[in-house]
């Protein structure tokens, strides 16, 4: 099951550039929730505040809170922690290279003690078939490598294993941006059907990729969030000049 | 600024669109001087202008649909295209409408001149003021404007209702001129159409403008309801 | 048409330049494996009649009399080397593993890595005087454990820059992957970083292990050399570089035939070693073994 998110005045920075600007928002459980905004305005650093990947950068900084549930992440909670409650699916599919299908989606597990062979077996078809990919690789699970799958089925298993550690939240940075059309209609199909069991954020350039899976959505600007509404709202009638000149692709 | 090509292309539908509205206005009142001069020539005109409003509509329509296919418009722009559409199809009507009145016209004509309790030509004039006003509101993207022309309805539909009973009372009592006020019925329906399809328009500029849709909300009063979306 | 002929010649120009580049290309080739060849080739002229069975299994006889073999020095290399592996490896991967995710930018690293690489340039020689001074000395004797100690010295500095730039070359978007599933950082390295740069980390090590394998000065002044068989640890031992260089320089026919012998068993035996490390690595790693 999916947890809301509460952020409450978050500041970033990556050394002296302050990237997030008192970002206030409130990520409703069990939804889809988009994130757009033109390059470099802040939305991929606001997802990686959330599960604190932000933090793998040595220059970065953070004040403010994220809480997710009913847990302040900046508090005392170790990142490692928040990182199995929250998942990531990055933009360029990465499987790990040097391991099979099975041992990819596995890994999360297997890299934290967990050893039960049958528990993995279970673990691993669930999670395969979660992300619509059993079928194309119920038979070669331990033959195939990860990376010899095509780019939509990288995706798929990398969206696999993010979800075999059972995580509350999805993080998902622009999943289908580098993806054929199929594959991202299969994604997006996908992201429809996961909605019920966790709660999604996802970033994306496309704005009709967010208009078709995401109930709500956020416009981004230079660090700053200018508008947060129903994605009903915010692609028929903005309130915002700065969200509508954005989404009918008039800048400037 | 971006999308040059595609804000000509929108500029280019809202000149179409004008162009038709133009002739559809000229249309209703060369109908309406037609029935007071009583001036056959002028039903030609009219005739041939609803031609031309047929056609227009077809390349508006399509002109629109290639908008939003290869462009995926969005908020403004979106509800823009789709008023045009909307408003496309009124206007169309009330080239109908015109004709229909030149029609009616024409069967007078060979009438004798008979009088009837219906002052036509003040519910022409709200309705054509109607007209006027709702594309004004087009043009300028005005959503006040808009609204106003939402209030004009009630007082031409209360004509149109009176109008109704006179001339029916008359087709009782004075079978004679039973044909004229027949025609002069004809006449008062159309004009009452005509001022619904103003009223369509300016609700669809509001939602162009506003976003906000105020169908069938309005109250008995006039004026903008309250619990309309938006 | 005027155009037409030029262009033609053009195309013609074109085509000579790209076959004279190939050319030379070929001819570079050839240059470089040339000289590996024609030392391959002498050596199995001079040393492959002097091999037989006692060769592999005998110890060196006494002067003035014949036969005899290097059975000892080759065990005895092989000690060396194993012993220096187990010292130069875990320290080389381990600073390469500091340097390429741990340290990066710090200033500790940088000199880590200026360390290795002054350690990388310490001639041979020099670096068998120095153990002689610190293990040689205190211990009283020459031994084997002192050999090694300075052949693993000498792979460090290799290892530890092949790992780091191997472990440099693995994509960052891998170490994200294993972050963001919740996976200590110290894991990820191990179990995902390390693994996918092993290949290369592994070659790293090959590379060293070949280099120490022929090293001779180190070990005049460490191992010593032993004429019986020894396996002891702190006995002087035999090596296979050493015996050539004492057998080469002797005044003895037969010891010299016995030298050509052992180099051409040196580097046959240096070849076949890195041969079975690459099949049996190249099996584990492409398959992704559970």
């Amino acid at each position: 099951m999916g947890v809301g998110i509460e952020v409450t005045t978050l500041n970033a920075w990556y050394g002296t550039n302050h990237t997030l600007q008192d970002i206030n928002l409130h990520i409703p459980a069990n939804h889809a929730t988009a994130l757009i905004g033109p390059s470099g305005c802040g939305k991929s650093t606001f997802v990686r505040c959330i599960n604190r990947m932000h933090e793998t950068n040595p220059i970065a900084r953070v004040t403010g809170s994220v809480r997710i549930g009913d847990l302040d992440i900046y508090a005392d909670a170790n990142p490692v922690e928040i990182r199995r409650r929250v998942g990531m699916v990055f933009q360029r599919p990465n499987p790990f290279p040097t391991m099979s299908i099975y041992d990819n989606v596995a890994a999360g597990l297997k890299l934290n003690g967990y050893s039960n062979r049958h528990v993995l077996d279970e673990i691993v078809e669930k999670s395969l078939k979660n992300s619509a990919l059993w079928d194309e690789v119920k038979d070669d699970l331990k033959k195939k490598s990860g990376a010899s799958l095509s780019g939509g089925q990288q995706q798929r298993l990398c969206i696999a294993r993010a979800l075999a550690v059972d995580p509350e939240v999805l993080l998902m940075d622009e999943p289908a941006s580098a993806l054929d059309p199929v594959s991202t209609s299969k994604i997006e199909d996908l992201i429809f059907q996961l909605k019920s069991q966790y709660t999604i954020v996802i970033v994306t350039h496309n704005m009709q990729q967010a208009a078709r899976v995401a109930e709500k959505t956020g416009f981004f600007l230079n660090g700053r969030m200018v508008e947060f509404d129903s994605t009903h709202k915010i692609f028929t009638n903005p309130s915002d000049k700065r969200t509508e000149d954005y989404i009918t692709g008039r800048f400037g | 600024m971006t999308r040059i090509r595609f804000q000509q292309s929108l500029d280019e539908l809202k000149e179409q669109l004008l162009v038709m509205a133009g002739l559809a206005e000229q249309a209703i009142q060369r109908a309406i001087e037609a029935y007071r001069v009583r001036d056959l020539s002028i039903c030609d005109l009219v005739s041939r202008s609803e031609i031309a409003i047929n056609r227009l509509e077809r390349d508006i329509d399509q002109a629109a649909l290639d908008l939003l296919a290869m462009e995926q418009p969005m908020a403004i722009d979106l509800r823009f295209i789709l008023s045009v559409i909307k408003i496309n199809a009124d206007l169309e009507r009330v080239g109908d409408a015109a004709k229909s009145i030149s029609e009616r016209v024409r069967s007078m004509e060979q009438m004798a001149v008979a009088e009837l309790p219906v002052d036509i030509p003040k519910m022409a004039a709200l309705a054509s003021e109607m007209v006027r006003k709702c594309l004004q509101s087009f043009i300028e993207a005005d959503a006040e404007l808009a609204r106003s022309v939402l209030a004009m309805d009630d007082a031409v539909d209360a004509m149109n209702r009176a109008a109704y009973k006179s001339l029916t009372k008359v087709m009782e009592e004075e079978s004679h001129i039973a044909p004229q006020a027949l025609n002069a019925l004809m006449i008062s329906r159309s004009l009452e159409r005509v001022a619904d399809h103003a009223t369509n328009i300016a609700e669809d500029v509001i939602f162009w403008v506003q976003g906000a849709d105020v169908r069938h909300h309005k109250s008995k009063t006039g004026g903008r309801d309250p619990h309309a979306m938006g | 048409m005027q155009l037409k002929d030029e262009h033609k010649l053009q195309t013609r120009i074109r085509a000579l330049t790209d076959g004279a580049a190939t050319g030379l290309a070929v001819l570079s080739t050839v240059l470089v494996v040339a000289p590996l060849v024609a030392i391959f080739v002498y050596l199995v002229y001079r040393g492959a009649s002097s091999l037989n069975l006692d060769f592999f299994t005998q110890i060196p006889k006494p002067v003035g009399e014949s036969g005899g073999g290097m059975a000892n020095a080759i065990v005895g290399s092989g000690v060396l080397l194993g012993l220096a592996s187990l010292i130069g490896v875990p320290l080389g991967i381990g600073g390469g593993i500091y340097l390429a995710e741990f340290g990066r930018g710090t200033k500790l690293a940088n000199a880590v890595r200026f360390t290795a690489d002054v350690l990388n340039g310490v001639p041979s020689i020099v670096m068998g005087m120095a153990i002689l001074a610190m293990v040689v000395h205190p211990e009283g004797h020459f031994s084997a454990l002192s050999g090694g100690v300075a052949l693993g010295i000498m792979m460090i500095p290799t290892v530890c820059r092949t790992s780091e730039e191997m472990l440099l070359m693995v994509p960052n978007a891998v170490r994200e992957a294993a972050l963001a599933l919740g996976v200590p950082n110290w894991r990820s390295v191990l179990s995902i970083t390390v693994k996918t740069a092993s290949p290369g980390i592994i070659t790293g090590c090959m590379l060293a292990f070949a280099r120490v394998a022929g090293e001779t000065a180190p070990l005049i002044f460490t191992a010593f050399g032993n004429s019986n068989w020894s396996t002891s640890l702190n006995e002087p031992i035999a090596a296979l570089p050493l015996q050539i260089y004492v057998y080469a320089i002797s005044p003895y026919d037969d010891w010299h035939r016995l030298a050509w012998a052992g180099a051409l068993v040196l580097i046959v035996l240096i070849v076949l070693a890195v041969s079975l490390v690459r099949y049996v690595t190249s099996r584990g790693v492409l398959k992704g073994a559970s």
